[in-house]
């Protein structure tokens, strides 16, 4: 008689978990995209110790343990430290591929900013291009308030 | 500080679409470990597990596989990070003296979750995750910022996948043992640039198990010991843009933390076998500079030289590494573990001659955030 | 051998149903440096950091990374521990065993929760078994009305007993001012008189019998560290540590089928390991004061049992004789406990870090009068887990 293991349907199920969330930005974070929003400006906070101006901003600098008790405003350019073109799909991106993402180094600021690349062609990227940000028609407070970064002087320039 | 032996250890083949359950996957390799230390499951005297409620879909993921990880009785535990971390926190409570042994044993079936939404729920729920960021479009990120700061190409990136996908083949719980060469990675289905399907590891399955003891409790079992002489753990910072993702600093403060300990000055020289963590193919590269094995940028002279092959001045990843079989969680201690048979020369066909002393790391979050380091002798 | 370790600082946010001002990350920051001021400590002392929170809550992978920066742990050695709704006595314990083993001396254990951030009962449920438990499950309060209703029918005991534990519970809060609900309606009333109106109000009808809105733990934002230090640094740090004598927890079964309902085997098993290590044997007598993790009101009637205060079927005559009680041979939960304010991750470090405290006479209004020299600390979670840490004003010898 065959072992019963192998005369089992081996079954799986198929679930989701659906746990919805809200996630409380905080007054820091709040001024940032309330300011994307508003006046289409970026602004970042500084360290009072080392100086670190973080985009985005940052209640405490993670390398001092230091408030970060200034606000500053950085320059809506700035150069690309890294890029990728992605070209596989899933859920929870807000793009088609193929698309870009970069790290931008926005002028004034330190570390860099992740966000999209467009306007360009993808193929033609590299690292230390001159770019700047390209603000979305309809704004709500959300880093998506910059649609994409694009090389400077290309196109109607929107910052 | 008192010696930590490895005394057990146990680990399921490594494949993708599993069909056992997870208690199931623990229970396996928990037994494994028993069986290779020559003990039972009265001679463990606390049990940390080792597991992520993302990847299990299900909130306190331990309580799922506690009694197969043979909690009855016991004080136990969970970590939730890499195996590294959980085996990290098994030997401090075997040093506090509370304990004369501890089970460690982690578990993760990636074939039961959606990688990409997994991983891009580690990024920032504010500022990042909406723009679709995950595991590897980051991965990529931090492969064009070594790229830019080292002169390391694509290439070099691709040697490190025929390399530890050939030594695969020595591997018998290797999900992935490929005979591959640098023009079929090139090749391969581009995913984000620079990174092709050949440099990214894969969706695994599997669990693993390692049994730690004090030199009274090692006495229980039957196998010769293998000692811990160094470990470090240390994490960078977090959001994706704050840091040099080129350099891994953090992995240095975890690596000089271990060699201080275990008493290493020259690691090219005095380690003879190290496995390392490539999730993707140029971290290898990354990570021999963040040991100390290359100086800073020159990462890809040990590729291209050979020096990290199976026949080279210290052979990196003979069991195949991550790249070769890739369960999270689950992938720092098969490395622990890989080191551990090294030692004992019971690692047969991917045996590295004369291993006395080994490294083993495990990282845990984007991009490498934080490492944690062992050294190992007999 | 092992060091000793002794807790010397505790901090934590005020905690509410939802800080709007903050982000997670700010929250634990707010609470690392509460507590860094009261061990007059600075971040650059502490030489690793554990950290925990239940992951669903808040929807965030890898908390220990996303948090580095507010945590402190920025180029430190950090890693996550969590166990559900033990978290916080799990990092708590994972702290003590950190400088305990001899590898650091001076450990941050962090607990905290948004519980404003997402729909609680829903990630609850995920706790359970997909295919043989979720469809059916109706989150924590089914299970904890069913534990209820069998003590009540197996003892005869009543709605009133557990509206006992209620006043208690919330009474003790309005002295503490980092307590979540602060119901300022029964200061100054008898407490007969708040258990009459909890039962009998329309306005505090039963939602699962016999639990009632009043008989249950609130969902909070807030977030809590301690310190833990070796014997070697302790005494420098503090002059009154509160010294970890023992700690150990229990975890028995995976499904909720499984348990033994009649009684907590759990806490009755983790809290004797405790007790024969120490070599206690009267805990009534022995221990002076407890912060017990009781996450509904008739948990603190039947727990009392499980853990060895009293016999089975004692507990309301513990609560009803004052034993309980500030002025009690032993007072319970004198900051409030879990039915005051639940950020879940938090809740079981705070019971830690309020007990720290008792020993250290740094209570405030909440600071039990009389010597204390034990202080019992207990976390609790789904599918019974059971934590205990007891500390001491003395140094274990």
């Amino acid at each position: 008689m065959a072992h019963w293991l192998e005369e089992t349907e081996n079954m799986v199920y198929a679930g989701r978990i659906k746990v919805p969330y809200r996630w409380y930005v905080g007054e820091v974070g709040s001024r940032f995209l309330t300011t994307l929003r508003n006046k289409k400006e970026i602004w970042g906070t500084r360290c009072s110790r080392c100086k670190r101006v973080y985009i985005p901003p940052a209640k405490n600098c993670g390398e001092c343990f230091s408030l970060t008790d200034e606000w500053v405003q950085v320059k809506n350019t700035g150069t690309l430290q890294s890029f990728t073109v992605v070209r596989y799909s899933h859920d929870m991106q807000p793009r088609s591929v193929p698309f870009a993402y970069g790290l931008i180094k926005l002028d004034g600021a330190d570390g860099s900013l992740l966000h999209f690349i467009g306007d360009t062609d993808l193929d033609a990227l590299q690292v230390g291009m001159r770019v700047e940000a390209v603000f979305a028609d309809e704004r709500e407070g959300s880093i998506l308030d910059i649609r994409h970064f694009r090389p400077v002087g290309g196109g109607d320039s929107n910052g | 500080m008192d010696r930590i032996a490895i005394i057990g250890v146990g680990q399921t083949p490594y494949e993708r679409n599993k069909e056992d359950t997870f208690d199931e996957l623990v229970f396996e390799a928990a037994t494994k470990a028993l069986a290779d230390a020559g003990g039972e499951i009265g001679d463990i005297d606390n049990i940390i597990t080792v597991s992520n409620d993302f990847w299990d879909g299900r909130t306190i993921s331990s309580m799922a596989i506690q009694d197969a990880a043979g909690c009855q009785g016991k004080d136990i535990s969970t970590v939730e990070g890499d195996g590294t971390f959980g085996i990290l926190y098994g030997m401090m409570r075997v040093l506090s003296g509370s304990y004369d042994t501890t089970l460690v044993v982690s578990h993760m079936k990636g074939s039961e979750s959606v990688m990409n939404l997994i991983t891009n729920a580690m990024f920032d729920p504010i500022y990042q995750r909406g723009l679709g960021i995950d595991a590897t479009s980051s991965a990529a990120l931090q492969a064009r910022c070594y790229m830019e700061m080292s002169g390391a190409t694509e290439e070099d990136f691709a040697r490190v996948s025929v390399k530890n996908h050939k030594n695969a083949f020595n591997n018998p719980n290797a999900q992935l043992p490929l005979d591959i060469t640098v023009d079929d990675v090139m090749k391969s289905k581009k995913l984000a640039d620079p990174l092709k399907l050949l440099d990214c590891s894969p969706v695994s399955d599997g669990g693993a198990a390692v049994i730690l003891a004090n030199e009274k409790g090692r006495k229980r079992f039957k196998k010769d010991p293998v000692w811990i002489s160094g470990v470090g753990h240390l994490s960078d910072s977090y959001t994706l843009g704050y840091r040099d993702l080129a350099r891994s600093r953090a992995l240095t403060g975890a690596a000089e933390k271990a060699y201080r300990m275990a008493g290493i000055k020259k690691p090219l020289k005095e380690i003879d076998v190290a496995e390392i963590y490539d999730a993707y193919s140029y971290m290898e590269l990354m990570w021999y500079e963040g040991l100390g094995f290359a100086p800073e940028g020159k990462g890809a002279e040990l590729i291209r030289s050979g020096d990290t092959g199976p026949g080279g001045a210290l052979p990196v990843n003979p069991s195949g590494g991550v790249l070769s079989a890739h369960p999270v969680m689950v992938a720092g201690m098969a490395r622990v573990i890989e080191a551990v048979l090294q030692l004992r020369g019971e690692a047969e066909n991917r045996q590295i001659a004369k291993a006395k002393t080994a490294l083993a790391h495990g990282i845990n979050g984007p991009c490498g955030q934080a490492h944690c380091v062992y050294i190992l002798g007999v | 051998m092992g060091k000793r370790v002794a807790i010397v600082g505790f901090g934590q946010t005020y905690q509410r149903s939802s800080r709007r001002d903050v982000n997670g990350v700010e929250i634990i920051n707010e609470a690392v440096r509460a507590c860094l001021a009261d061990a007059d400590l600075t971040i650059d002392d502490i030489d690793a950091i554990v950290i925990g929170n239940m992951d669903h809550f808040e929807g965030i992978n890898y908390v220990d990374c996303w948090s580095v920066e507010g945590s402190g742990g920025v180029m430190k050695p950090i890693f996550k521990v969590t166990t559900g709704g033990t978290t916080g006595t799990t990092v708590a314990m994972c702290g003590y065993y950190h400088v305990a083993s001899g590898m650091f001396d001076r450990v941050l254990a962090i607990g905290w929760e948004k519980n404003s951030e997402s729909d609680t009962t829903g990630a609850i449920i995920t706790a359970f078994h997909p295919v043989w438990e979720r469809p059916n499950i109706g989150g924590a309060i089914a299970g904890l009305a069913v534990d209820a209703s069998l003590y009540m029918s197996m003892y005869n005991v009543t709605e009133r007993d557990g509206a006992r534990v209620a006043a208690r519970e919330r009474l003790h809060a309005l002295n503490n001012p980092y307590a979540h609900l602060h119901q300022e309606w029964m200061r100054g009333l008898d407490v007969e008189k708040i258990v009459e109106l909890l039962v009998t109000s329309e306005q505090n009808p039963v939602i699962a019998y016999p639990l009632r809105m009043s008989d249950m733990c609130p969902r909070t934002d807030g977030a809590a560290a301690v310190v833990f230090a070796s014997e070697d640094v302790a005494e420098k740090i503090s002059s009154t540590p509160a010294w970890v004598v023992s700690t150990h927890n229990r975890h028995e079964h995976t499904y909720l089928g499984d348990l033994e309902w009649n009684r907590n085997e759990t806490i009755r098993l983790a809290a004797k390991a405790v007790f024969d290590e120490v070599g206690i044997k009267e805990p009534l007598k022995e221990i002076d004061v407890c912060e017990l993790y009781l996450p509904y009101s008739y948990a603190g009637l039947k727990w009392i049992e499980d853990i060895g205060f009293c016999e089975y079927g004692e507990g309301p005559k513990l609560l009803w004789d004052g034993v309980t009680d500030m002025d009690g041979e032993l007072p319970i939960n004198p900051s409030g406990g879990v039915m005051s304010s639940n950020p879940i991750g938090a809740t079981g470090l705070i019971r830690v870090g309020e007990a720290a405290w008792q020993i250290m006479r740094r209570s405030g209004d909440r600071q039990v009068q009389k010597d204390v020299n034990f202080a019992l600390s207990h976390g609790f979670g789904g599918c019974n887990w059971a934590d205990f840490m007891l500390l001491g004003k003395e140094k274990p010898s």
